[in-house]
């Protein structure tokens, strides 16, 4: 077991440091270079400016989006980790992410985003908290990693062909073809529009989520020991489920289903923060935001005429490392 | 002071019945032992003795208050239960694991403080386990992971211990080493509650034993009352050989009786 663990004020402000840096890398990329100093001057004058266009209207939503996503995903794998006890538990691999995808594609289908603002992130995370709920009653108190995984191939095909559904009778080829994009994953092309829609839902399911940090510590010694420890079990559990569910419905209904963050991220910081679940949220949700940036940095400059989409790349990543972390545990698996 | 109060506990799993009319009372200063065949349902009882399964019918009291009623914290500060075979999932440090047990004195946004850290040296301390306080839980033998089990109890200082089957797939030191920090628990006007399978341990270190059989009480009361050969025969199915000697008494199982049906 390798522990190198870091004392967690120097931890949070080494991530906090680097999540700035990398945000403001993010902002200085692009299509058109800028002078930062003269958009935002522009700005602050109330001049347009095609730089304090580029700046505030294209790349800052953007930055926003990318650095939230990343946040909620490394926070959600964090939290559904300690949950579950499983490592290999993630927002993608267990169909969460296709959970709240296919409630996304069921608003766009019928065109009901109209109705509220709300509706997009509403209907995200009510198709996270049926899939999590239904891996919860799949898995229940069962720790076997077959298990996690054959649940999230079951809800993952279930809802895969729901999408599918919708898509083969699309009402235009256009339709689809956008919904198809969008659900690769990405944050390019979004305004404050989008992070405003996500913003609530996302904080309130990070609240809740590190509101049950203690619960995960003390659910290392198993739901009993949880219990005696004067926790009430299926209040906290639901309490989880429910953040889980509305910041990742969130996600994935303003940035498509980007996939491997909630697996790789907590992965990396585990041994810093000495295997402690409750340490692992926030440190999780941080470097999720990080590797985040980091990824449309990567998808900015690799590809000048198409843009790679940012789902397309965590998974290149993202599911060559699963294979390894499913390697090197097969003797453990049960 | 504590104590544990509870009668004709009924319990039931998809109406199936684990516990029927059950009977139990724990007074400070004693070590109790819960005694009986496999499947007789002595970890339910101790469940809902520790308040984290609520019994179907009747009461589980501590000083007159049924438990139900009581916080969940206010419970963990009193009750403290050791689960069967307890494990960490996560390898943390034997002194993570022992910190476990101020949970039930510290706010969701708070990191422990002082007192927190003296309560986790004092209880490792008690259970011989300081040496290794740095040690990775998961890499401990079976024997040295109770004792840090028990250490996480101590942190929190309750006054009720309830265990299940702490010695079971322990070596005879780490047996009478676990059985002895019960015995000076319950001493000093504290008590515990201990689900044993060893009847020669269950003589020699509890005040009152409970026998139970078909989750019903089969008889209770002192050791010498509890441990017969004709007890022993009707609830085990087995004869028995009973030396008695200043240590307690040891129960050495004979033969299988051909024609019982437990």
């Amino acid at each position: 077991m390798i522990q190198m663990p870091v004392d967690a004020r120097l931890l949070t402000a080494v991530l906090l440091l680097a999540l700035l840096a990398m945000f403001v890398l993010v902002l200085n990329i692009g299509a058109v270079d800028i002078e930062l100093g003269q958009a935002i001057g522009d700005a602050w004058r109330q001049e347009t400016s095609i730089e304090s266009l580029i700046l505030f209207d294209i790349r800052l939503p953007r930055a926003l989006l990318a650095a939230l996503v990343g946040a909620t995903l490394g926070l959600a794998g964090a939290a559904l980790q300690g949950l579950l006890r499983n490592p290999l538990a993630e927002p993608g691999i267990i169909g969460v992410s296709n959970g709240a995808a296919l409630g996304a594609v069921i608003v766009f289908y019928y065109g009901l985003a109209g109705f509220a603002w709300f509706m997009l992130p509403l209907a995200g995370l009510l198709g996270a908290l049926l899939a999590v709920l239904v891996i919860f009653l799949l898995v229940g108190q069962s720790r076997s990693t077959i298990t996690l995984i054959l649940a999230g191939i079951a809800i993952n095909a279930i809802g895969g062909a729901l999408i599918a559904l919708a898509l083969n009778f699309a009402a235009s080829p256009y339709a689809m073809q956008e919904i198809l994009f969008w659900l690769l994953g990405s944050v390019a092309n979004r305004s404050f529009n989008e992070v405003h829609i996500a913003l609530p839902f996302m904080l309130l399911g990070w609240g809740m989520m590190l509101y049950c940090g203690r619960f995960l510590n003390a659910l290392t010694l198993g739901e009993e020991t949880a219990s005696s420890l004067g926790f009430d079990v299926p209040r906290m559990r639901l309490v989880l489920i429910l953040g889980v569910a509305a910041s990742v419905g969130a996600a994935v209904s303003v940035a498509g289903n980007i996939g491997f963050i909630g697996l790789v991220v907590p992965h990396l910081v585990r041994p810093l923060v000495a295997y402690e679940p409750r340490r692992l949220l926030l440190a999780s949700g941080l470097a999720g935001a990080i590797l985040l940036l980091l990824a449309d940095v990567a998808v900015q400059s690799l590809s000048a005429t198409t843009e790679m989409k940012l789902g397309v790349i965590t998974a290149l990543v993202g599911a060559p490392f699963f294979l390894l972390l499913i390697l090197r545990s097969r003797n453990t698996l049960q | 002071m504590t104590r544990l109060n509870a009668s004709g506990i009924d319990y039931r799993i998809d109406r199936i019945p684990i516990l029927s009319g059950v009977d139990f009372r724990l007074e400070p200063g004693e070590l109790v032992g819960l005694i009986g065949p496999n499947g007789a349902g002595k970890s339910s009882l101790l469940r809902i003795l520790s308040g984290i399964v609520a019994p179907t019918r009747g009461d589980v009291l501590m000083d007159g208050r049924a438990l139900s009623q009581i916080s969940p914290q206010q419970r963990a500060r009193s009750l403290g239960y050791l689960v069967q075979g307890a494990q960490a999932y996560w390898p943390f440090s034997v002194e993570k694991v022992v910190g476990l047990g101020r949970i039930p004195y510290q706010k969701w946004w708070r990191q422990g403080d002082a007192e927190d850290e003296s309560k986790v040296v004092e209880a490792m301390q008690l259970t011989e386990t300081l040496a290794y306080r740095n040690r990775i839980v998961t890499t401990l033998s079976g024997g040295e992971q109770t004792l840090v089990m028990l250490a996480r109890i101590f942190a929190t200082e309750n006054q009720v211990i309830l265990a299940d089957e702490p010695v079971a797939a322990l070596d005879p030191y780490h047996q009478l080493h676990v059985m002895e920090i019960l015995r000076q628990h319950a001493s000093a006007q504290r008590a515990a509650v201990v689900v044993l399978h060893d009847l020669s341990l269950a003589a020699r270190f509890c005040d009152r034993l409970y026998l139970l059989r078909h989750g019903r009480l089969d008889c209770s009361g002192r050791v010498t009352e509890v441990l017969t050969r004709e007890n022993i025969a009707r609830v085990y199915g087995v004869d028995s050989q009973i030396e008695c000697n200043e240590q307690g008494a040891s129960v050495i199982p004979l033969n299988r009786i051909s024609d019982h049906h437990p």
